[in-house]
């Protein structure tokens, strides 16, 4: 049976600009997956673990972030602490024995870059690799 | 502040698996400010305990909030506001706030969602380490202010033992020999003949080997 994985990014407001501005719609063009719905932040220092547990909960079955590079964030630590909220998640989804490859982070260049629409492809096939996530079974 | 450290999650969700409603109760106290039991702790651990128990097919209704203190009786009388919404309580306090639900609350089940390990302080963002370890009788005054009964791995009163290597201690070369550090501070603070005072053999009664401690103050009490 097919499935369609529904992914999250969250991308700080420098790293997905071009893909706010024009609404997501030049990204498709370029071959970015529709699947993955981009949550933007005003930096990746924002993010809480909350919001991404969130987001499993709510039906993800895979998350990631993309923030500055580690040494250019406009910031200076966002895209460093938005790391480290996912790496508690990746500890978190090992501890309920989830695979902890359902989030990632990326340090991609300001703006839109090829590389924007790479990540969101290896975050496609990655989470349909692993398939459904099992916190989206059926209560019994 | 007391330290504490949060118990890996599927553990905690074994503990509740047989309830389906949960109150995730803070505290503002000491695990609020070591970021284990605080009110954005509570989020996190309330979403991971949905999250564990969806994922074993079981739907988990939980309630969220976070006390003053878990370790004053009249902060454990506001969980009055939340009575008929849960069948258990997973406390996020340290083991103090645990025990005095379970004083208090005779009918009341209630867990830990962390393990407490020590009394400390943090000297670095994220990072925190033991200072005292509440022996009842403190020789701080004797020592530079330095604790050789928490910091010094053999809790010696005569120190350092001979096995420390450059300032460290043999025991966990990680941490500073506090003796390294005590002969170091009382030099640099002319004290350094205080040294020369043999501490007597220690009598650590005081030190809850007598069974649990309590104290007393009679001009509070009512």
């Amino acid at each position: 049976m097919s499935f369609t994985p529904n992914i999250q990014a969250f991308c700080c407001h420098y790293t997905s600009q071009q893909s706010c501005t024009e609404k997501g719609g030049g990204l498709q063009e370029d071959g970015f997956p529709d699947n993955i719905t981009i949550n933007r932040l005003a930096c990746g220092g924002k993010l809480q673990v909350s919001s991404l547990l969130e987001a499993f909960e709510n039906g993800a079955d895979g998350v990631y972030v993309v923030g500055c590079p580690t040494d250019k964030c406009h910031n200076i630590m966002g895209s460093q602490r938005a790391a480290k909220k996912v790496l508690a998640v990746k500890k978190a989804l090992a501890e309920l024995e989830i695979e902890p490859e359902r989030i990632e982070m990326f340090h991609l260049e300001r703006g839109l870059h090829p590389e924007f629409i790479t990540v969101g492809k290896k975050m496609a096939e990655q989470i349909k690799n692993l398939g459904p996530c099992p916190f989206n079974g059926d209560f019994k | 502040m007391i330290i504490a450290k949060r118990k890996p999650v599927a553990e905690i969700v074994d503990m509740v698996k047989d309830y389906d409603r949960v109150l995730v109760l803070g505290c503002s106290g000491c695990v609020s400010v070591c970021s284990a039991g605080g009110a954005r702790e509570v989020e996190i651990m309330s979403s991971l305990l949905r999250l564990g128990c969806k994922k074993a097919g079981k739907e988990l209704k939980t309630v969220e909030g976070t006390l003053v203190r878990q370790c004053d009786k009249e902060f454990i009388d506001s969980l009055d506001d939340w009575d008929g919404q849960y069948d258990a309580i997973v406390s996020m306090a340290c083991g103090v706030g645990v025990n005095f639900i379970a004083n208090l609350r005779p009918m009341t089940r209630v867990y830990p969602a962390v393990n407490t390990t020590f009394m400390g302080g943090s000297m670095e963002q994220g990072v925190w380490t033991e200072q005292c370890a509440g022996c009842g009788n403190c020789v701080l005054h004797l020592t530079g202010g330095l604790c050789p009964v928490a910091r010094c791995a053999k809790s010696l009163m005569n120190g350092p033992c001979g096995g420390s290597v450059n300032g460290h201690c043999e025991i966990n070369k990680d941490i500073p020999c506090i003796w390294q550090e005590i002969h170091d501070r009382l030099g640099r603070l002319n004290r350094q003949d205080d040294l020369l005072n043999i501490a007597p053999i220690r009598d650590w009664s005081t030190a809850g080997h007598g069974g649990p401690r309590t104290s007393v103050r009679d001009d509070l009490t009512i």
